[in-house]
This record gives C-alpha cells, sequence and structure tokens, in this order.
C-alpha cells in the first residue's frame, strides 16, 4: 500500500515548505516537489491543499486508566483521543490498579498496550511500589521488560532521602526519573490555588510552595547524582525560575509544562467548578506569563498535556469533592495554537517542536519527532485555516472534563498516520 | 576591436555560492575553449604558482598542475609534511613566506571548513598580495569539481534548464552534493536526491525531492553517484559493499531503465561493484573519464579569472 500526499506544508527541522510525501507500507519513502510527476504508482492519493502536515505529537504525560479504573478511560479511547489531537506517541503514566511497579505486571500493561493501543504507547514503571513513596521498585528489571521511564505521577515522594536513593538508582541504569513535585504537608486540604480568586470562591487554597520547595530540593539532589530529572506540569513562576538556574548549573534537568496552565489562570474560574479542578491547580497570571516565558526563553523543554479523564460523576458538584485533573489530548494543538501561533507569540515552529522533536530528543524516542525519508509515517495533518468548535459529542475519550468545550478555535486534526496507516480522519 | 569582451575577473577564487549564473556560463564557455584547442594567453611576466594540499588528493592535486602548465604558469613544490606547517607555523604565514619569496598564486586544499575565511581576515592591511584558489575545504566546498561537473553536465545538453538531476549516495559526508546542489538549483535544474535514508537530512529538502532509486532513475537525465566512502564506514556495524550495490547501486538493470539520453557521473575514486556495476563504469552513458578531462580544462578557466582579476602577468 502506498499514499501519495500532495501540497502539504510540510513541517521539517525548522522548515516549513510546501512539499508531497510519499508513504509506502509504514513508512516514508519519498519526500519532494511534484512526486508525481515520477510517475510512481500509488494506491491513494490525498490533496492536502497546503494544510500543515507536522510529525505526529510526542506527549510524554497521559493517563489511560487501565487497568483498574476502565470507567474513567480505557487504553483504546485514550489512544483514539491521542489519534484525534494529532498525537502518534504518548507515554502513560502507571497510577494504576495494579500498579506497574514489577516487571510482570508491567508487561500485562504492554501488551494491554500493544493490542488495544491505536498510537505507540510507552509505559511509565512506578518508583516505588504500590506507588506509596516507600520501597523503591527494582529498576534494572523494569527497565530490562521495556520501561519507559520512572514516575510515581500523581504523588510526590515524600521523602529525600527515597528520592536520592531513586535518582542514585535511576542514574546507574541511565533511565530518567519524572516526577510529579507535591510536598503534601503544605497541602491543607486545597482545591484550588491559593489566592485572591480563592477566597473569592471560599475555596481552599493550594500553596505554590507545595511544588516549588519540593523542585528545590530535587533539583540539588539531580546535580549530585547526575541523574536525568524530568519534572512534570511545572505550574509556578518560582518552578520556572528555579528550572532557569538549575540549567545554568549544567544540572541534567527537563521540564514540562501542560496546555492548560499556559491557557488559564485561576482569575479565569468563573465559578466552584470541577472542570477547573487539577493538581497542580492554575495558578495566578503571574505564574501563567512566567511558563510562557520559560517557554521562549528554552527554560521549559515541552509541552506535554496530563490528558486525565474522569467519570461525569467524579466531575460534578463542587471542587471540593471532585476528582483532579482535566482531559487534554483532544484539544491541545487546536488551542495552543490558536492562542499562542495565530496571535504571534509563538512560532509555528517552536510550537511544533515543543510538542514533537524536543520530547522525542529528550527522551530519546526513535522514530519520533521529525519527518524523514525512512522515518516512520507518523504524521499528523492540521487545518489552520477553518475555524471550529471544540465539541462534547466530538470527543474519543470516554472523559469528558475540560473546560474549553465550546471554544472556537483553528487546527483541527484532519488526519493522524501512524506507522503508515490512518489511525484518524475527520469526517466531513 | 575582436576579442574584446570582459572576461571574468576574481581576486581569488573561494566558493561557488556567490558565482552568478551569467559567470558560470562564462567560465564553462571559457574551459569549452580551451578545450577546442582555443590558444592559452601569453603573459609577459612570469606567474608562479604553489599547490598546497594538506589533504590527500592525487587527482585534483595533477589536474591543477597540469591547468596550471598549460596556462604556462611556474609551479613551485610544497610539501605539506616537510613544510614549517607541520612546526606549528599557520596557514597564513606560511603564505606571507611564499608570498614573500614571490608566488603570486596559492592553489589550497584543506581539512578545515572555510579555512579561507581566517586569511583573507588576518589579510584586511593588505600584506598577501596573492589569489587563492580553493580546492576544497573540509566538508565544505570543492569550487573546480563541481563547475567540472557543470561543464560535463553543459557539454551533453547545452543547458540546465529543466533537466532532472539526481545524486545519490553518501550526501551527509560529500562536498560534491553539497556544492552541485546549490549551483544547479541556481540554474534551473531540478533535482532529486536518494541512497542510504541514514545519509539524507532535511538540509536537502529545500534543493529537491528524497525518492526511491528504482523511482527516480527512468525520468533522470543526470545521475550523479557519490563514492562510498568505505574509510568513514567501515565500522558501521551492517554495512555491506554487496547490498548497497543491490539497494542503491547503478546496476546492470537500473542502467536499462535510464532515458536515452541520460549521463552518469561519478566524482571518483570508484568503488568498482558497489555505486555501479563494474562493467558500466566505461559505458556509453558514462562520463567518468570526461568529468577528469574537464577537469584540466574547467580549472585552467577558473585559475586564469584569478590572474585577471590580480592583472598578473603583465600585459597581455
Amino acid at each position: 500500500m502506498s499514499i501519495l500526499l500532495e501540497n502539504g506544508l510540510v513541517y521539517q527541522a525548522g522548515q516549513l515548505q510546501l512539499l508531497d510525501i510519499l508513504i509506502t507500507a509504514d513508512r516514508i519513502t519519498a519526500i519532494g516537489k511534484d512526486l508525481a510527476q515520477l510517475g510512481i504508482k500509488v494506491q491513494r492519493k490525498i490533496d492536502l491543499a497546503g494544510k500543515l502536515v507536522a510529525p505526529g505529537l510526542v506527549d510524554v504525560h497521559v493517563h489511560y486508566r487501565e487497568p483498574g479504573f476502565t470507567y474513567k478511560e480505557t487504553i483504546k479511547t485514550g489512544s483514539q483521543a491521542a489519534a484525534h489531537g494529532g498525537f502518534t506517541t504518548v507515554c502513560a503514566m502507571p497510577n494504576l490498579d495494579p500498579v506497574p511497579d514489577n516487571a510482570a505486571q508491567l508487561q500485562d500493561v504492554q501488551e494491554r498496550n500493544a493490542n488495544d493501543g491505536i498510537v505507540h504507547i510507552k509505559q511509565y514503571a512506578s518508583i516505588t511500589q504500590k506507588r506509596q513513596g516507600e520501597q523503591l521498585t527494582d529498576f534494572k528489571a523494569l527497565k530490562k521488560a521495556g520501561a519507559f521511564a520512572f514516575s510515581d505521577d500523581g504523588s510526590g515522594i515524600q521523602t529525600a532521602g527515597t528520592m536520592y536513593l531513586a535518582m542514585k538508582r535511576a542514574a546507574e541504569c541511565d533511565m530518567p526519573l519524572v516526577e510529579h513535585i507535591e510536598d503534601n504537608s503544605l497541602l491543607f486540604g486545597g482545591v484550588m490555588n491559593a489566592g485572591q480568586r480563592a477566597e473569592e470562591l471560599n475555596l481552599p487554597g493550594m500553596l505554590g510552595l507545595s511544588e516549588s520547595s519540593q523542585l528545590a530540593r530535587d533539583l540539588l539532589l539531580a546535580k549530585q547524582t547526575g541523574v536525568h530529572y524530568h519534572a512534570c506540569h511545572l505550574s509556578t513562576k518560582e518552578s520556572v525560575a528555579l528550572i532557569r538556574w538549575a540549567k545554568l548549573q549544567k544540572i541534567n534537568v527537563t521540564c514540562e509544562v501542560a496546555p492548560h496552565h499556559l491557557l488559564l489562570a485561576d482569575a479565569d474560574i468563573p465559578k466552584d467548578d470541577p472542570f477547573y479542578k487539577m493538581n497542580p491547580p492554575l495558578r495566578s497570571k503571574k505564574d501563567q506569563q512566567a511558563l510562557i516565558d520559560g517557554l521562549l526563553d528554552g527554560t521549559i523543554d515541552m509541552i506535554a498535556t496530563d490528558h486525565a479523564p474522569h467519570s461525569a460523576e467524579e466531575k460534578e458538584g463542587s471542587m471540593c469533592q471532585a476528582s483532579f485533573g482535566i482531559t487534554g489530548s483532544e484539544t491541545a494543538f487546536a488551542l495552543l495554537y490558536t492562542r499562542f501561533v495565530k496571535t504571534g507569540i509563538f512560532k509555528l515552529e517552536q510550537l511544533l517542536d515543543w510538542m514533537s522533536a524536543r520530547p522525542a530528543q529528550e527522551f530519546r524516542i526513535k522514530d519520533a519527532g521529525m519527518i524523514l525519508p525512512g522515518r516512520k509515517a507518523d504524521l499528523a495533518v492540521f487545518d489552520l485555516k477553518n475555524e471550529f468548535e471544540l465539541r462534547k459529542e466530538d470527543y474519543l475519550s470516554k472523559g469528558t472534563n475540560t473546560p474549553f468545550t465550546g471554544t472556537k478555535a483553528y487546527g483541527a486534526t484532519e488526519i493522524t498516520f501512524v506507522d503508515g496507516k490512518i489511525v484518524y480522519q475527520k469526517e466531513d | 576591436m575582436l576579442n574584446m569582451q570582459e572576461r571574468l575577473k576574481l581576486q581569488h577564487f573561494l566558493t561557488i555560492k556567490k558565482l552568478k549564473n551569467d559567470q558560470v556560463e562564462e567560465l564553462i564557455k571559457r574551459a569549452e575553449y580551451f578545450k577546442a584547442g582555443g590558444a592559452v594567453p601569453e603573459y609577459a611576466q612570469p606567474i608562479y604558482a604553489v599547490n598546497m594540499f594538506f589533504e590527500n588528493s592525487t587527482r585534483t592535486h595533477c589536474s591543477f598542475e597540469m591547468a596550471e602548465r598549460k596556462l604556462g604558469l611556474q609551479t613551485i613544490p610544497f610539501d605539506p609534511v616537510a613544510s614549517s606547517v607541520k612546526k606549528g607555523e599557520t596557514l597564513y604565514d606560511t603564505l606571507l613566506a611564499l608570498n614573500s619569496i614571490g608566488v603570486n598564486l596559492a592553489v589550497i586544499r584543506h581539512s578545515q571548513n572555510e579555512y579561507y575565511k581566517e586569511l583573507i581576515d588576518l589579510d584586511e592591511t593588505q600584506k598577501l598580495n596573492m589569489g587563492i584558489v580553493n580546492a576544497g575545504d573540509g566538508s565544505g566546498q570543492h569550487p573546480s569539481q563541481c563547475l567540472l561537473d557543470m561543464m560535463t553536465i553543459h557539454e551533453q545538453f547545452g543547458h540546465f534548464k529543466g533537466l532532472k538531476i539526481a545524486i545519490i549516495g553518501d550526501l551527509t559526508n560529500s562536498r560534491v552534493a553539497r556544492s552541485d546542489m546549490r549551483l544547479l538549483r541556481q540554474l534551473g535544474a531540478k533535482l532529486y536526491f536518494s541512497g542510504p535514508t541514514c545519509w539524507y537530512s532535511s538540509e536537502f529538502t529545500e534543493f529537491g525531492s528524497y525518492g526511491k532509486v528504482d523511482d527516480l532513475l527512468p525520468q533522470m537525465d543526470v545521475v550523479i553517484l557519490l563514492r562510498v566512502q568505505h574509510e568513514r564506514h567501515k565500522q558501521e556495524i551492517g554495512f555491506s559493499p554487496t547490498e548497497y550495490h543491490t539497494e542503491y547501486g547503478l546496476t546492470r538493470k537500473r542502467y536499462t531503465h535510464m532515458k536515452k539520453n541520460a549521463i552518469i557521473m561519478h566524482p571518483g575514486p570508484i568503488n568498482r561493484g558497489v555505486e555501479l556495476a563494474s562493467e558500466l563504469v566505461e559505458s556509453s552513458r558514462s562520463r567518468f573519464a570526461k568529468q577528469m578531462q574537464n577537469g584540466v580544462f574547467m580549472r585552467m578557466a577558473m585559475i586564469e579569472a584569478v590572474i585577471n582579476g590580480r592583472g598578473l602577468g603583465g600585459k597581455q
């Protein structure tokens, strides 16, 4: 089977050019102008009429809830949502039941990922047994079983000693440690950012210190151990400043920011609405601006969605009772493109790098993040010209818990290819 | 008055990047004139040249020396191994010494990219009163190889516009590919690339399309095969010359699918049975020998341009 994509605005390592791409079986076999002229026999031609062809997007932070919480999401629906958003490689977090904290359990999840996933799914193993933050898992055995990296996402590691040992061990087996940073002793039962808006809404606040103070600890530990330390979903201006400092000290650190922290601040929360509840929470306008600045000056390396689907019941009522987290796979590119690229704050090239090349590069994910002949045909085609509305009925995820439903945006996904096969195509 | 047209005049011949299309055509015309047996200018004063090859390249070295002799230049022997460069002297100081003893023109091949930039920058005070002809710099440019390729293509087709030209092989490490693709695009040819994808990068997309050898060959007017640099690749696990030939090489079977007037070029030295089947080296489409022959005449034209630019040789 071969497919000729004609007249796409193809993004390749810093350049956007109108090109054709020939896909034969699972790979890109030709790339250039007027490929039809060569008279190659193809089964299918698609005229893209100038639509953007990006390397399939890479998301290093998603939650697929299987096994354990399949009423929220399954590997199938989660990966369908990813494909809908133009993602072709995702990395799934280990807050599952049972937790992939041993080789057998990790292999079970990986088999499910391979069988049910329609995009490439890399699987995180946990740092500690049952993600309880105490006993470390067998890193070597988990690496051998194919773990993507280690993370206890959903909770921070409370004890410095445990973190230190985990980093030492991860460094020894040359694996990244991906950390949800949160000091539980500074939470005080908060459900949104501590600040004026929390007071106005009469809701308990979460201190930014819970993130930044633990990050400071971790960066010093990372310096000592030399581990590749990756900070998840940065949310405060202090965290950005700390990472900026750490990079100057040549500490081996990378970090991500979630789309919602770039798009919203706590002041934008209209009322006590669980769709605005996530962890870390939406912070202040100043924090939001610091995150944008951090991306632009290279402090923040990549964007990751933290796609966190929940059932309708878990997101009802008051923020005080509801679960933390919002979905992100199906809305990330369009929202960021519309808000930041169309307004000239980011260049399209930058946004694409933060969502594909950079995560692939930092986490050494082969065959992802770049369009080149010989590579696997993992591609995302986006329509940048026409405005569309993010509609609940279009979501493929089981979770519809996002405050962005109803928003108008540009950059709808037209087609997503994984290994040369169409895994998502927009219906006309 | 007859024959008073302006000849190309250059202070140095360092890169093809700044050459305009009419200048390229002028060089080709002049080289073709020499090739046809046209008279060589008679210089009133002797011109002294030196060939400084800090990287081995017997073919290019001999070709430049032949060009100099045909133009009636006096060539001074220079051995980089025995020279003071080995003692740590800078290239600039070596040139200053050679210039002081009366050398007017240096042909230089060096492993450092754009080695000449330092020389020109250092020479703001104009102490160096000599012309430099670049015979290849690192992985950068190889202007004379590029221009002799242009001459060979022009010889066959008489023009460049619309020609379909494929460059196949080790693109990443090839000066030939980088120089040729720039100039060919500028001259209006349509470029294609092929070969192992690990040797291809997006830097080439700007210049042309990548396609599979079998898809490209039947459409091409010119096929430029690049040398597989065994010395670079033999350590790579799994690299097999036989497999390369089957996958990307010009086999006898592929040869039969080529266009009627198509030609094959190769910068040499050829690995017979790898880039192309051994018996195709002397085939009717092969321009391998012609390229080397043309090289001498093109180098004459290039050196002449510098002689004219610097007013060497006194009144003609």
